[in-house]
């Protein structure tokens, strides 16, 4: 190719780039291509696409970034969107985009295979992975009797240097949602304040598991499954850390949904039903929970969690509805004005 | 590697230019190429503006941008102080001592610029979380970018007169005061100009600090972008960093128009003698090996270590195989192909015009086209993101889109070498085919093009280089399904899965190498301006 650029003879070599580069402006649009827009960790989806691909002989092209990137990106594109369907880490989202009226009703048959305590009330996403925040720890530096009863108690002065966080990643932002449910806004911020002065901060919970993991910070604030898959990539028995998780319905136990929606402005409806019914399949579910990749909890009744979880019913979340989370931008505010971001 | 070329070979040419009338469609050409560059940075001044002063002194003055400008001053100050040492010590041994091997360092000195930081940032987190934050920032952007201080510093070097030196030492002058208060004062324009750079690009990094965790404005820029928070608020930001970058250029511009020295006496100057080291040449040897072991023993190492582990599906967003790789370099090598075209094709309006005509307006026009080296690249991609989805949906996620930002990114660095090619093609033979009966534009097709061709190559070459090692737009701007080496490298490092990074990062290194390699074989020293 370079050889071919430096030819002396400019013309043939610039009109076999710009071939080139009209080749790549082309859509590769076939009727059978889905759009996807997945904010969900890339192995999942993944794993979840190829078999959608293999089983029904749709395509699916994916765009991959955070949930609230994607979110606010749908938004903007609004009823030109090329997406099809969204898949999402945590359900904030899916309420944005449900209140901003962006999302098409998804199958009764569907809705029906998911709890509905865990779906969207009005009936236009689906849960299909609930995961739930934990206090990663490391063992040789901290005892698990000296962890806090609350996730709040780790704005308290005695926590400072010993903490990591990711305000930047997108489980968190449910998380200040969950906090300002409960406590009010002034005390969220305040709670925040104190996290800034207390924690080490990270760009993500991957961050803030390897710190935890190597002794950098005692204690951090992540989701269940980045212990759990740092343990498949060390071996179980290498590891210096552990998950410990919040009782008595604290705020820091929160379960959050990740689920799925149909966009309003998909000219696919048919095949993107067909991916959201995929997902809450029994094989699928089965394959999520038993593949060490995923680490999150199947919410399709019968299907069983990956034995390295503590069992689905033995958590003790806040009781908080989907609603109560509202849609993260205001939690984005507020880590903006205690000055995370 | 791009601003080190851009900032040399500003200016000059062979090819007199002069007054008069130039076709109108030229004109055109070149004032869309100098459109493009400004309507990003319009766009985000624009949207800034939206902000009201009370809220705007709110966002500005607050903890979080003191703790960016503290951030960021502080690690200018120090790698750009760290990369003079290095770079003028370094180009004073190979320029003017018997140091064994010194054509071998001459060149090995200047290879981490084919290294994107990223890629050294990477590796250095890959060895240990120790390296994150100032010291690792410290640590990759110093190794990276000092070149750009070493190869103007040796080219000065190598134009000095040695006789002042030689006058300074009959007069009874140490050599360390011949080299203070002779030769310094000789490098400063060089060495400042060096320096300005180095600052330009620690402003503009975007990638090797996202993986160090290091909080500058463009990482803070990309943080509010994740978390939906892109409006007015992170344009005022966007324009405060960009304020920085353009105080930079300008200066950097100013020192190298302005400093100059002239020779007078007559007679042709001599090579400098080169000094003989003695036992010091030891040492000397041992911290270029040292530097070259940190700079490139350790990206090449590292990435050469994690080739040989396994990736773990579970902590890898991408698990690489063959096929993805495949994938990922034809898609990086296809966008490379299609930017640098793009790139070349803006610069070549603009050159013909800055070498064939004069006036006030091809002068701005030429100025507003090297505004570009000093916006950085994620305002440009965030705000055309912006502007597109908005305004001109069909480019939206587009290819298109993406090659007309590498065109916007790149058109500096083509627009140098360009340009210096233009200027060599001699205006007789122009004029002759013209009076031969051939119109404007079949000269230019049946005269100018062959003669420019290899020169527009070697640009062509180098933009595809820069492409290839690009990662802030290309993150941004992919479009759908489109995964290139430098995506596919982001993903899996930020997840920390560096055993599937590993494939991906080698195999960009090797393109990068390999093209600059080739380029210097190809072209010898007239591909790199600065070297000449």
């Amino acid at each position: 190719m370079l050889r071919h650029l430096l030819h002396p003879k400019p013309h043939t070599a610039l009109a076999a780039v710009v071939a080139l580069a009209l080749g790549c402006a082309a859509p590769a649009a076939r009727a059978t291509t889905l759009v996807l827009y997945a904010a969900q960790h890339e192995q999942t989806v993944d794993q979840v696409v190829k078999a959608f691909t293999k089983e029904t002989g749709i395509d699916v092209k994916v765009r991959t970034g955070e949930p609230p990137e994607l979110a606010s990106e749908l938004l903007k594109e609004g009823a030109s969107s090329p997406a099809d369907v969204f898949f999402t880490a945590n359900s904030p989202e899916l309420t944005l985009l449900s209140e901003n009226g962006r999302l098409a009703k998804v199958d009764p048959a569907t809705l029906a295979r998911v709890p509905p305590q865990y779906n969207s009330p009005t009936g236009d996403w689906i849960g299909v992975l609930a995961r739930v925040n934990v206090l990663v720890f490391n063992t040789s530096k901290i005892k698990a009797s000296a962890l806090p009863a609350s996730l709040l108690d780790l704005a308290k002065p005695e926590w400072k240097g010993k903490l990591a966080v990711a305000p930047t990643d997108a489980d968190f932002l449910p998380l200040v949602a969950a906090v300002v449910a409960e406590k009010g806004r002034p005390a969220a911020l305040a709670w925040l304040k104190g996290l800034r002065r207390n924690a080490m901060i990270f760009d993500d919970n991957e961050g803030v598991a390897a710190a935890v993991e190597r002794g950098a910070a005692a204690v951090g604030i992540a989701n269940n499954y980045y212990l759990p898959r740092l343990a498949v990539e060390k071996g179980a028995d290498k590891m210096h850390s552990t998950m410990y998780y919040f009782g008595h319905g604290d705020v820091g136990a929160l379960v959050n949904i990740s689920g799925a929606g149909i966009l309003k402005s998909s000219r696919r409806q048919a095949e993107a039903q067909k991916f959201l019914a995929f997902l809450v399949s029994t094989p699928v579910q089965q394959m999520l929970a038993k593949a060490d990749v995923t680490f999150e909890y199947p919410l399709v009744a019968g299907v069983a969690a990956n034995p390295a979880l503590k069992p689905f019913d033995e958590l003790q979340p806040p009781k908080l509805s989907i609603q109560q989370l509202s849609d993260d931008r205001d939690s984005a505010k507020l880590l903006r004005e205690a000055g995370l971001i | 590697m791009a601003r080190a070329a851009v900032a040399t070979a500003r200016g000059g040419g062979l090819a007199r230019p002069r007054h008069g009338r130039p076709p109108a469609a030229l004109v055109g050409a070149a004032g869309f190429a100098a459109a493009l560059v400004l309507l990003p940075v319009a766009f985000t001044i624009l949207q800034a503006t939206q902000v009201s002063l009370h809220d705007a002194i709110d966002l500005l003055v607050r903890p979080l941008v003191g703790l960016l400008l503290v951030n960021t001053l502080s690690l200018i100050a120090a790698t750009t102080v760290a990369a003079a040492i290095i770079g003028t010590a370094a180009a004073w041994c190979v320029e003017r001592t018997a140091l064994p091997g010194r054509r071998a360092w001459a060149v090995l000195a200047a290879v981490p610029l084919a290294v994107p930081p990223f890629i050294s940032s990477y590796a250095w987190v890959s060895i240990s979380n120790g390296f994150q934050d100032f010291a690792g920032a410290f640590l990759v952007v110093t190794f990276a970018y000092y070149p750009l201080v070493y190869l103007p510093v040796a080219a000065a070097l190598r134009g000095l007169d040695p006789a002042l030196e030689e006058t300074a030492r009959s007069l009874g002058q140490s050599p360390w005061g011949s080299f203070r208060r002779v030769v310094l004062p000789q490098l400063r324009p060089a060495l400042l100009g060096g320096m300005l750079l180095v600052a330009l690009d620690t402003l503009v990094e975007f990638g090797a600090f996202a993986l160090l965790r290091f909080r500058t404005f463009t990482t803070e820029l990309y943080a509010q972008y994740r978390t939906g928070l892109d409006g007015p608020d992170s344009s005022l930001l966007a324009v405060v960093l960009v304020a920085l970058c353009l105080l930079c250029l300008v200066t950097e511009v100013r020192v190298r128009g302005h400093a100059r020295y002239a020779r007078v006496g007559g007679g042709a100057r001599r090579v400098a003698v080169p000094l003989a080291l003695g036992w010091a040449r030891w040492p000397i040897v041992g911290a270029f090996a040292a530097l070259i072991v940190l700079t490139l023993g350790v990206p090449l190492g590292t990435i050469g270590f994690w080739l040989l582990q396994h990736a773990q599906a579970a902590t890898s967003p991408v698990v690489p195989s063959p096929a993805l790789l495949a994938r990922a370099t034809l898609a990086s090598v296809g966008l490379g192909a299609a930017g640098s075209a793009a790139a070349v094709a803006l610069a070549l309006p603009l050159a013909y015009l800055a070498t064939r005509y004069l006036g006030t307006w091809v002068t701005v026009l030429e100025r507003i086209a090297y505004l570009a080296q000093g916006v950085p690249g994620i305002v440009i991609a965030l705000a055309l993101i912006s502007l597109t989805v908005e305004a001109v949906r069909p480019l939206y996620q587009s290819a298109a889109l993406l090659v007309i930002t590498y065109a916007i990114l790149f058109l500096p660095l083509a627009l140098v070498s360009v340009r210096a090619t233009i200027a060599q093609v001699q205006r007789r033979l122009e004029e002759t085919g013209r009076s031969l009966g051939l119109g404007w534009f079949a000269v230019v097709r049946r005269v100018l093009l062959p003669l420019a061709g290899p020169g527009l190559g070697a640009a062509a070459a180098m933009v595809f280089v820069a492409v290839v090692t690009e990662l802030t737009s290309t993150l941004l701007l992919a479009p759908i399904g489109t995964r290139t080496l430098a995506t596919q490298v982001w993903a899996n490092t930020s997840s920390l899965a560096f055993a599937a990074a590993a494939p991906f990062a080698a195999m960009m290194l090797l393109i990068s190498l390999a093209s600059t390699w080739l380029l210097a074989r190809r072209f010898g020293a007239a591909a790199f301006p600065r070297l000449g």
